[in-house]
């Protein structure tokens, strides 16, 4: 047993310095980004993050994947709890140390949690199906190459072998309580896993042990395994979805941020205000991601790679190259590939690359309506369409690469205060046609 | 405006045309059936006329933040000048960027777009509309503009106004949030669509045609242009006609 707690302490550690590493990684990658995240109205944020994370509400406008999604998040939760029994237990060496303390109410927890293993195996099932059988068309668009799609199947994989894990353990051990009850806790009569327990009927008493000590550590190391692997993952989202709704813009939804140094310099041109500061502006809108928002970065991690937003986008729909999600998708990718680069001493953010350009092509940004059904779509407040307009402020005022269509509509605003080549003192005109036209 | 203004009268509302509903030859019949609303029921508006000026919104979703800025704040300084403190839009466009980005540069105003303003004109018993007109039996479709609807949240207002007129209201599949755009949003209007399958617009206009009804109604003038292009590449424009509810409203009252 002593073998096992010192293992089992040095894999806890390990695991922990191993996530800690890599949180650290991800938070200097969102640092990158401008402007701090912001905090204001913590009470509008709160019901944001409660309602939209914690309580799924967006979720629910596509009912059945939200219903399966909920049992798999519940799951997820309260099961994580049991976990918490395995660490103690872990450490100390016992076993089921919180069965004794819990009496009665230990097997009504020991249900639940069971029950809920097998809702989320189900619903993992149908996840499965959906995505590989039934093809649902938004987990097979374009941006979804090999490493996406099998990214999501190794996800929904793992979580089936962990609930399996869990059973097998349950049934392994009810039938030790029966054989070894002064080694093995009562845990009550465990509806779903004692359906299991005639396959293990003709095991010897040592084979049950090992069997429920195989599970037991396949289901804690499967657990600490996907700690770290989510960090690599689309699947942090079951983390990063909390602060992305906490720390998700509060202003009204029709508002562009505003450039302060372009409103000084307009309104000093204009006669109306003292002249800029001097120095240096930085670079109007994103090239690249450390010229976006800190709140852009922290998305582009939240993202868990739906489609949803994808799958509403209009200019996708009708065969665009834009998608809302391949954006926040390449956003990610850009800035693990810099600190990849930055980890083995390259040249980081300068390599050469840029996330417009090399990641997102003009073609995307230049396809978006601005309808904002992608923002309206995301489960979790990202909000695609920022990166857009960021990028399209870059191509616009630091390479005046905007397509030729709208540098012919900026002229016409610009000589005739209106996007067509109408002269302004025929504004007023549409009243004296009236009464012609009539 | 200059002529209240020299009188030293101020408006009760500011009705703020738009470009389109001043330059495009179709969205001025809107402006124009708007106008003989608020004149029928004497109401008393104003327009800015030559002085009115692009908000910027097609510039500033081009990406061109200086050009956008030069129109906001030069509109604001005429807009303040007259002292204006409440405005009615026939474009949602021109709703939200005076609505949602004016603040931050100084201009504040209680703006409204002709949707919540009719509706009200309605709600209050202003505009009355005799039971059993012309619109009964008539089938109407109502296209959400993402700026007004989506955006805004103005789902409701443009359907109340369309259920007074007494005609069958039917919904397309992608309706409210879940609307799709016609394709013109974040200055698509003024550039031709990038490579693709088809075209929004008429993607739009398809589902809108599914449903069978005789009128797409519309509230936003870029929605009126893209849906009558797309009613034109379907060769539906003699069965189906696009109207803003405006026009539906003045039609109704034989105005």
């Amino acid at each position: 047993m002593l073998v096992q707690q010192i293992l089992f302490v040095i894999i806890l550690a390990a695991t922990g310095y191993v996530v800690w590493r890599r949180a650290r990684g991800i938070a200097r990658n969102i640092r990158m980004g401008q402007g701090e995240l912001q905090t204001d109205r913590p009470g509008e944020r709160l019901r944001n993050m409660l309602l939209v994370a914690f309580g799924q509400k967006k979720m629910f406008k596509r009912p059945w994947p939200a219903i399966l999604h909920f049992f798999v998040y519940i799951g997820f939760l309260v099961i994580n709890i049991e976990i918490l029994e395995f660490i103690v237990d872990g450490i100390a060496g016992t076993h089921r140390i919180f069965a004794p303390y819990l009496g009665g109410l230990y097997p009504v927890l020991m249900n639940i949690f069971e029950f809920l293993a097998v809702a989320v195996l189900a619903s993992c099932a149908i996840f499965l199906l959906r995505r590989n059988v039934a093809k649902v068309r938004r987990f097979w668009s374009r941006e979804m190459t090999a490493w996406p799609r099998l990214d999501a199947n190794l996800i929904l994989t793992a979580e089936i072998l962990l609930m399996i894990a869990i059973l097998t353990m349950n049934a392994a051990d009810q039938w030790l309580q029966v054989r070894t009850p002064e080694k093995y806790p009562a845990s009550g009569t465990l509806f779903f896993s004692s359906m299991l327990m005639p396959l293990f009927n003709e095991m010897s008493t040592a084979a049950l042990v090992v069997t429920e000590r195989v599970a037991w550590w396949f289901h804690i190391l499967g657990i600490l395994g996907f700690a770290i692997y989510i960090t690599y993952s689309k699947h942090l989202h079951i983390v990063l979805a909390f602060p992305n709704t906490y720390f998700a813009p509060l202003k009204p939804r029709g508002q562009m941020k505003n450039i302060e140094v372009v409103t000084n310099e307009v309104r000093a041109m204009l006669g109306l205000g003292d002249a800029p500061q001097t120095g240096a502006p930085g670079r109007f809108g994103a090239k690249d991601v450390n010229d976006l928002s800190r709140i852009s970065l922290l998305s582009a991690y939240a993202c868990t790679e739906c489609g949803r937003c994808t799958d509403e986008c209009p200019a996708n729909i009708t065969g665009k190259a834009l998608s809302p999600r391949k954006i926040m998708m390449d956003t990610r990718d850009r800035m693990e590939d810099i600190s990849r680069s930055l980890a083995k001493g390259g040249p980081g953010l300068d390599d050469g690359k840029s996330l417009f350009g090399d990641y997102i092509t003009r073609e995307e940004i230049n396809a978006c309506t601005a309808c904002q059904a992608c923002v309206e779509a995301c489960p979790v407040m990202i909000n695609p369409l920022e990166i857009i307009l960021d990028i399209r402020r870059y191509i616009a005022m630091e390479e005046s690469g905007a397509p030729a269509a709208w540098n012919a509509m900026f002229q016409n605003i610009e000589n005739n205060f209106a996007p067509w080549k109408f002269p302004p003192s025929d504004r007023f005109n549409w009243a004296n046609e009236g009464s012609r036209t009539q | 405006m200059a002529e209240l203004a020299a009188q030293g009268r101020s408006p009760e509302v500011l009705f703020w045309v738009g470009c389109a509903g001043s330059f495009d030859d179709r969205s001025k019949r809107v402006t124009r059936a708007f106008v003989k609303i608020l004149q029928s029921l004497k109401i008393d508006f104003a327009v800015l006329g030559t002085e009115e000026a692009c908000t910027g919104d097609p510039a500033r979703r081009a990406g061109n933040e200086f050009l956008f800025q030069v129109q906001a704040i030069n509109n604001i300084q005429v807009l303040n000048g007259y002292n204006i403190k409440r405005m009615v839009t026939t474009c949602p466009h021109c709703f939200n960027t005076i609505k949602n980005e004016y603040p931050q540069l100084g201009g504040n105003y209680a703006v409204e777009h002709h949707s919540t303003f009719l509706q009200r004109l309605i709600d209050e018993g202003r505009i009355v509309l005799k039971e059993g007109g012309t619109f009964k039996g008539r089938r109407i479709t109502y296209h959400d503009s993402c700026y007004l609807g989506r955006v805004n949240g103005v789902y409701e207002a443009p359907r109340a106004v369309l259920a007074a007129l007494d005609a069958d209201l039917v919904e397309m599949k992608r309706s409210r949030a879940k609307g799709l755009c016609c394709g013109a949003g974040g200055a698509q209007m003024f550039k031709e669509p990038e490579p693709g399958k088809k075209d929004i617009n008429v993607e739009r206009t398809d589902e809108a045609l599914n449903t069978n009804a005789d009128t797409i109604a519309v509230a936003c003038p870029f929605c009126m242009t893209m849906m009558r292009d797309g009613v034109k590449a379907r060769e539906k424009e003699s069965e189906v006609a696009v109207k803003d509810i405006a026009e539906l409203i003045a039609e109704r009252q034989g105005l």
